[in-house]
């Protein structure tokens, strides 16, 4: 398949009108004889099935919890943005979608995210209709608060739920297709591998977490909906069973992999506390809108916060970016921790943390108030830490959140392989170098309920009905004889190192040189580091219990033995890189001011990584911007 | 530097759903006040498997008390001691050196348990399948603020759809009823207009799909509110009550 982006023809307001008004159509009585297999139920893979489901297709949707409600999108808190403009203050689509290019450092494509703007407001619409209870003013209308980047107040959200209460909308659309016969769903299911024949995505083979049997459906296309790789860190804010391993399969099969190293470091989460911590725990951005970050003035302060008076503090970000303040993107106010740590300002036991102060907003607003916008927030906080942020500042750190690397896709959503579709954080397509606080929940359900729908049928329409490949055939068989034999070949190691000691080390290999900055040197050693690891890996691990049981310290070890692989290839992309852009930091491309330098001449492309078994070749989708004018970001 | 402690458990062992199984005791020695409840498990599974015994299989995954994921009885409380906390939030700074914790799976016939700590929860999925959803095709929706919604209505429908679904109301009815998260989900849409249509068609199919699941009836314990990690109040319940009344006979 050429590799090419296949974005339409004309205006940029006019290519998603032009994409439709031209697309093919599947006839309605022609779409039950389709079957869609739908892998992953966050809010990308959920919204997919239902809607596709509503249309007449026959879905099949997979996913590794025990039910599609649990998908990780659930997590998700502070809000959703759409351009809505409600709130009369300036905005449009045109600024959500400046907003957010901008917000990516220029490293996305014009067209996809001007098309996500676009489909905003749809979304809002859709939600509120499946009854998703959104935060409202006394009026009865939507209320909406602002987020990092932005200056508009366009994120609409449900308290500090919204990613719950949105996940559970497209899971109840989902039920009702289940209740209709139209989505079989699968459950406590792993995608273990996918099937090409004939150079189209025609199936996949899992394993029954229950039973530990290897399954093969077969379908007439193939939606990945299997979220994003932020665990490679072993610490990071994904749940416990986001993996890579789905994805990954489709790289090793010819899918491209691309811009693996842009990676989310959020700066509002709970620190660590000790050796066995086993995730991080966010804090929503949301908070900054009434918080403040600060640190002691003077390096190595071991006062508490309270006896720390005024002009001892530093406000950092107030003091370096005085027209965003606390609302700087995520990777600026991440990189902005990091200087204060380094330099011994760092707070708390570990001095690995900053504050965020909620004294002057609960003086302001009155604790009522505060209670109302972040209560659920301030609680978990709690929980976790034992100090209570009402009247302690909060110590807060970055930590591995999201993941904008992922499959390349064309305009379409289409990777590199015919009919295999990718959608959400699985894919690169929409968030550049960095993604603007609440628009994953944005994109996932824009891909699921309002662009999938036309161009999947785009591509059936030239696929005969009823063609559905069978799953007893030789292809199928052959994939599933390789999924069984790694699962054998990982039970037989017979070492004395554990999954989550690997994979702990790998986490530590990760951060320390593929993290918030990054040098040439320090890739290179990652890349030898986590070579040498994995090599241990199939050596030394031990892998308890049976193929033929629940068996997550297995469903983990297979997980982790793709990670060993995409840590290194994370690694030599970010090497490729010879610049700053977004969450990509490279010491060596900076101001003197610490500032990230980007290289427009030689990096505005989308590095897509193509496997084989000599080892990853990189191809490159140059960027047009015609819209846009490329300026060094700005939120002084 | 907080003091470790050693735990002692007594965990449930369960090799398959037909298996019989059984309490077998352990030692988990260097336990942090600060680590969560599942990272003493995690601890203890990693020298099990070092040890070349089989881990203890319990479910989990965000972590962060939203998924509904995880769900222990932990000595014979739903989610443990702490108020308004799901498993994986609970910190062992709630207990001593030298406490000894029993730790059971969820025990309901429509629970049936798969290994060790993991039970079958398809139950609640076919219960929501039979009506907890707004029939709106994606596409048909007219502007979000076509229809006004008081706050105070909002912030109730919010209250009831917290519900994470992660059944500790059921583990904690003395009849195995789910009539608090059922209770819930009508409630949620019962309460907005976009779930008006419906109401009826809703109340009657959730509430007979959870009979015909196996799950007793409510006898008014209020054990299921006093466990719910959301705090979720059994309002909810009479809520269904009346909104199935009113479908039957209405």
């Amino acid at each position: 398949m050429p590799f090419e982006s296949r974005v339409p023809a004309g205006a940029i307001a006019d290519k998603w009108d032009n994409y439709k008004n031209s697309a093919k159509l599947v006839n309605p009585a022609n779409k039950r004889k389709y079957t869609v297999i739908v892998v992953g139920t966050g809010l990308a893979g959920g919204s997919a099935a239902a809607t596709l489901a509503e249309l007449g297709y026959n879905v099949k949707s997979f996913c590794i919890q025990d039910s599609p409600r649990r998908a990780h999108s659930i997590a998700a808190q502070g809000g959703i943005n759409a351009a809505k403009n409600y709130p009369n203050d300036g905005d449009s689509v045109w600024r959500l979608y400046y907003d957010t290019i901008k917000g990516g450092d220029y490293r996305s494509r014009e067209a996809n995210v001007y098309r996500l703007a676009q489909i905003s407001n749809n979304i809002i619409d859709q939600c509120v209709a499946q009854g998703v209870p959104f935060a409202r003013e006394y009026g009865g209308l939507l209320d909406n608060r602002s987020f990092g980047g932005a200056q508009v107040s366009r994120t609409f959200y449900s308290r500090g739920q919204t990613g719950q209460q949105l996940l559970l909308g497209a899971y109840q659309a989902m039920c009702r297709q289940i209740e209709a016969g139209r989505i079989e769903m699968y459950a406590r299911r792993e995608m273990l591998d996918l099937v090409v024949s004939d150079g189209r995505a025609c199936g996949i083979v899992t394993r029954n977490l229950v039973d530990g049997k290897i399954e093969r459906f077969g379908g007439d296309a193939v939606l990945l909906c299997t979220g994003g790789y932020g665990n490679v860190y072993y610490l990071s804010t994904n749940a416990k069973n986001s993996n890579v391993t789905a994805a990954w399969r489709c790289y090793k099969r010819g899918a491209w992999f691309a811009n693996p190293c842009f990676t989310q470091i959020h700066p509002t989460c709970i620190p660590v506390s000790g050796d066995y911590q086993s995730k991080l725990t966010l804090m929503s951005e949301s908070l900054r809108n009434d918080g403040r970050v600060w640190v002691p003035k003077k390096t190595g302060d071991r006062r508490v916060p309270q006896q720390i008076p005024e002009d001892e503090r530093d406000y950092y970000l107030e003091r370096r970016y005085p027209s965003f303040g606390n609302l700087v993107p995520r990777d600026v106010a991440s990189r902005a921790a990091k200087k204060e740590t380094d330099a011994g300002r760092g707070v708390g036991e570990t001095q690995l943390a900053v504050y965020l102060d909620f004294a002057d907003a609960i003086q302001r607003h009155g604790r009522d108030r505060i209670e109302e916008r972040y209560d659920n927030l301030f609680e978990m906080y709690q929980r976790i830490t034992d100090e209570n942020p009402y009247e302690v500042p909060m110590r807060i750190f970055p930590a591995v959140h999201y993941t904008m690397g992922g499959l390349w896709v064309d305009y379409a959503l289409q990777s590199t392989i015919p009919g295999l579709f990718v959608l959400g954080e699985a894919n690169f397509s929409d968030h550049g170098a960095n993604r603007l606080g609440a628009s994953a929940l944005m994109q996932g359900l824009a891909d699921g309920y309002f662009v999938i729908p036309y161009t999947l049928g785009n591509y059936l329409a030239d696929a005969d009905p009823g063609s559905t490949p069978d799953a007893d055939a030789a292809d199928f068989r052959a994939v599933e004889d390789k999924a069984m034999d790694r699962v054998n070949r990982l039970l037989g190691l017979n070492g004395k190192r554990t999954v989550m000691d690997f994979h702990r080390s790998l986490g530590r290999i990760m951060w320390d040189h593929v993290g918030m900055a990054r040098n040439a040197d320090g890739l290179k050693r990652a890349i030898s580091e986590i070579s040498a690891l994995h090599e241990s890996f199939w050596k030394d691990l031990r892998v308890p219990g049976d193929p033929d049981t629940m068996n997550k310290s297995l469903e983990f070890a297979g997980r982790v033995a793709d990670f060993l692989e995409l840590g290194e290839l994370m690694a030599r992309d970010a090497l490729e890189r010879e610049e700053s852009c977004g969450g990509h930091f490279r010491e060596e491309y900076s101001s003197t001011e610490g500032e990230a330098v980007r290289n427009d001449d030689d990096f505005a492309y989308a590095a897509a990584w193509a496997h084989d078994d000599a080892g990853a070749a990189v191809h490159k989708e140059k960027l047009n911007f015609e819209t846009v004018t490329l300026t060094t970001r700005s939120y002084k | 530097m907080a003091k470790l402690m050693t735990i002692h458990l007594r965990v449930w062992r369960q090799r398959g759903p037909e298996a019989d199984g059984r309490f077998v005791d352990y030692a988990v020695p260097g336990v942090n006040p600060d680590m969560s409840f599942l990272e003493m498990l995690d601890v203890l599974n990693e020298q099990l498997t070092l040890d070349s015994e089989d881990p203890i299989e319990f479910d989990h995954d965000c972590r962060e008390g939203i998924c509904g994921s995880c769900g222990l009885m932990i000595n014979g409380i739903a989610h443990g001691p702490s108020a308004r906390t799901a498993t994986c939030q609970l910190h062992m700074r709630h207990y001593r050196d030298g406490d000894t914790i029993v730790v059971e799976p969820w025990r309901a016939r429509a629970f049936p348990v798969i290994r060790d700590l993991v039970v079958d929860r398809a139950s609640f999925d076919r219960i929501m399948s039979a009506g907890g959803y707004v029939s709106a095709n994606t596409g048909a929706a007219p502007d979000a603020n076509a229809i006004p919604i008081r706050k105070d209505d909002a912030e109730e429908a919010f209250d009831y759809a917290a519900c994470i679904g992660c059944g500790a109301c059921v583990a904690a009815c003395p009849n195995s009823s789910a009539s608090l998260f059922t209770g819930a989900k009508v409630a949620h849409l019962a309460l907005l207009p976009q779930g008006e249509p419906e109401r009826k068609r809703r109340a009657v199919g959730m509430v007979d799909q959870m009979a015909e699941e196996g799950f007793g009836d409510c006898s008014n314990h209020a054990e299921c509110e006093a466990v719910c990690p959301k705090g979720i109040s059994i309002t909810a319940i009479a809520l269904m009550r009346r909104e199935y009344v009113k479908a039957v006979l209405g």
